[in-house]
């Protein structure tokens, strides 16, 4: 510790704390930078705390090597696979199952991450920091909303880019033709996908506040659906609707919706509209649990 | 106030050597309604909080005004923390008002230059440096870069800045706490706690620092259950005890009308001296050190009991209580007199 301030702040000696220029933004500013400012200060404040935190840097990684990995394994499975398979399952195959296979379980990443970004203030007591800088609760919430959402959205860009680059080649001969319609939609589907189910990850860990509860109620959840329970006949009805699961049908990752086996009780959008209505309802009990309870 | 962030009158703009105006600099910068010097900057009325059947703060109402350190003193468990906590808008009252500056903290947008708080350890996450603390910080209330070096050097973290909290010890947590505070040189100060966990040096050189702080104009809350450490710092002291308001005094005054005097006698035989004392009727004690303590007597009285009982005496002496003593005096009277309320009601 360096002892240059130990005799600083006595009074009458010359020296203080220092100043802050008071030349206030807001004196030269119009009247809509009292809602636009303070909420852009907050985005970032809050982006500097996840860039400046390694743990929540490196969760987004995996997001994206494991989404674009595990699409590249299985399309290469499909495509060493298909040649010896029977020509009616040749025709069935879905090439856009393949490319994004790997979101299923590249999304475990982007959960991890939306809950860190708020369990971490409450592990850390941050939280009460967060909210003396910041104390309209609000504000803060809607900033760090925000700051989560911008990683969160550009991380699932570029996956849901990068897993469609990497698996079309893998699949050589079994690739999708390009420019349909539907694979555009699975492209926006799987990065809708990934931005949203952060954002709900980041409102149950504020609903519960705490890392380790909502990580104990998500990924049970969101592995269980991925592997398998949403095959189960009876439970399907149900189990459809759980928050990963919703988008499915856009990513082509449900079965071919002509196979009533696979038939979903709703369409491709509707499915990314289930998963925002999640995601909205997650981020509102987040913010009504922040707005009631003590920090 | 029809708005919060742009003030009626602008404020002056301050250079880098402003700050070596004095005391009264800083009177410019409160908003317009608390120019008066002497306007409690801080308010609590009639504040309450329950957690379920526990009272933690029970009807509080003081004032905090600037100029001047006051001390908010109460044993562990008092309701300070709590009562800190909701200024700061982090609790809710269960009824009452907590208030700086007219208004209720929780409502305000960026309060980091107006109002400074240090709650316990700092709320620092263990793997961001201290540098990365302050930034987002001074980010989030638009508080300039070069603000975070000169809070770094001041609380002489300046060469660990770029080390990560978790491996600070106590004491620099408790700096980088003091830093964040001074970070929007705000003329509202709250410490909870300061010197926890700080060696002597740096107990010594908070104390210096909140005397200095309040010297230039600002108002300073500082809590504590160390009673001979606020003796030292503070001016001023707001005494609780199982969140009710004991004594919002002067801490001369305090202590003086708190403390009961004795003389102190050193003597080789000291059981005559309790005898002959004991004789006229006199209480006596006898101290950590074996002098003997007489009470309700003055110096005058006892030496003219010592010389006509030829004693032998090396020493006889007033003293006053310390603050501790006024303090755990005061506390004992408020816990009787609730037993008594208790029995007859």
């Amino acid at each position: 510790m360096s002892g240059t301030g130990r005799n600083v702040g006595t009074s009458g000696t010359g020296m203080s704390t220092g100043t802050v220029d008071r030349a206030d933004p807001a004196l030269a500013e119009p009247a809509r930078w009292r809602l636009v400012g303070p909420l852009r200060a907050v985005v970032a404040a809050e982006l500097t705390k996840i860039v400046t935190l390694r743990s929540t840097v490196w969760t987004l990684v995996p997001a994206l090597a494991v989404t674009v990995g595990i699409s590249a394994l299985v399309a290469l499975s499909f495509r060493t696979s298909l040649p010896r398979q029977p020509a009616d399952r040749q025709a069935a195959f879905d090439p856009l199952f393949a490319t994004f296979y790997g979101v299923t379980l590249g999304q475990l990443a982007v959960v991890v991450f939306g809950v860190l970004v708020v369990g971490a203030e409450y592990r850390s007591g941050t939280i009460r920091a967060s909210l003396l800088a910041v104390p309209r609760r609000g504000l803060w919430y809607a900033g760090k909303v925000l700051a989560a959402a911008l990683p969160l959205a550009v991380v699932g860009l570029v996956t849901a880019l990068a897993s469609f680059a990497v698996a079309q080649p893998v699949l050589g001969p079994y690739a999708v033709p390009s420019g349909t319609d539907e694979v555009s939609a699975a492209v926006v589907g799987a990065w809708l996908h990934l931005t949203l189910l952060g954002l709900f990850a980041l409102g149950v860990a504020a609903l519960l506040r705490s890392s380790v509860w909502a990580l104990a109620v998500l990924l049970p959840v969101l592995l269980l659906g991925s592997q398998g329970l949403g095959n189960i006949p009876g439970l399907r009805t149900v189990t459809q609707y759980l928050p990963d699961q919703t988008t499915w049908v856009i990513m082509h990752l449900a079965g071919p919706q002509d196979d009533p086996r696979w038939l979903r009780d709703y369409g491709p959008w509707t499915g990314v509209g289930l998963l925002a209505l999640w995601t909205a309802a997650a981020l509102l009990g987040g913010y009504l649990t922040l707005r009631r309870r003590d920090a | 106030m029809p708005c919060r962030l742009r003030p009626v009158r602008p404020r002056p703009v301050r250079s880098g050597v402003h700050f070596r105006c004095g005391v009264g600099d800083f009177r410019g910068l409160f908003p317009p309604r608390s120019t008066p010097s002497l306007a409690a900057v801080i308010e609590v009325r009639e504040l309450h909080k329950r957690y379920g059947r526990v009272v933690a703060v029970d009807r509080l109402s003081c004032t905090v005004r600037p100029g001047r350190v006051t001390g908010f003193l109460g044993p562990n468990g008092a309701g300070k923390s709590t009562t800190m906590r909701m200024l700061l808008g982090l609790d809710q009252p269960s009824g009452g008002e907590a208030l700086i500056d007219g208004r209720p903290y929780r409502r305000e947008v960026a309060p980091l230059r107006r109002v400074g708080a240090l709650l316990e350890s700092g709320a620092a996450h263990p793997g961001r440096s201290a540098y990365h603390h302050l930034l987002w910080l001074a980010r989030s209330n638009r508080i300039p870069r070069s603000r975070i070096t000169e809070v770094l050097e001041l609380v002489g973290l300046a060469a660990v800045a770029g080390r990560r909290v978790g491996g600070f010890s106590l004491g620099m947590r408790q700096r980088l706490g003091i830093a964040a505070a001074l970070l929007g040189d705000p003329p509202v100060l709250l410490f909870d706690e300061p010197v926890n966990g700080l060696d002597p040096e740096g107990i010594r050189w908070i104390r210096d620092l909140m005397r200095g702080l309040a010297a230039e104009g600002r108002t300073v809350l500082v809590s504590s259950h160390l009673m001979s450490e606020m003796a030292l710092t503070a001016d001023h002291l707001v005494v609780i005890d199982r969140g009710r308001l004991l004594a919002d005094t002067g801490t001369r005054a305090f202590v003086e009308a708190n403390s009961v005097g004795y003389v102190q006698v050193r003597t080789p035989e000291p059981e005559r001296l309790r005898a002959v004392l004991t004789g006229a009727g006199i209480e006596t004690r006898t101290g950590p050190d074996g002098a003997v303590h007489a009470y309700g007597v003055s110096a005058p009285r006892v030496g003219e009991l010592v010389a006509a009982h030829q004693l032998t005496v090396h020493e006889i002496g007033a003293r006053s209580a310390s603050l501790e003593e006024a303090f755990m005096r005061l506390v004992e009277e408020a816990t009787a007199r609730r037993r008594t309320e208790r029995e007859s009601g």
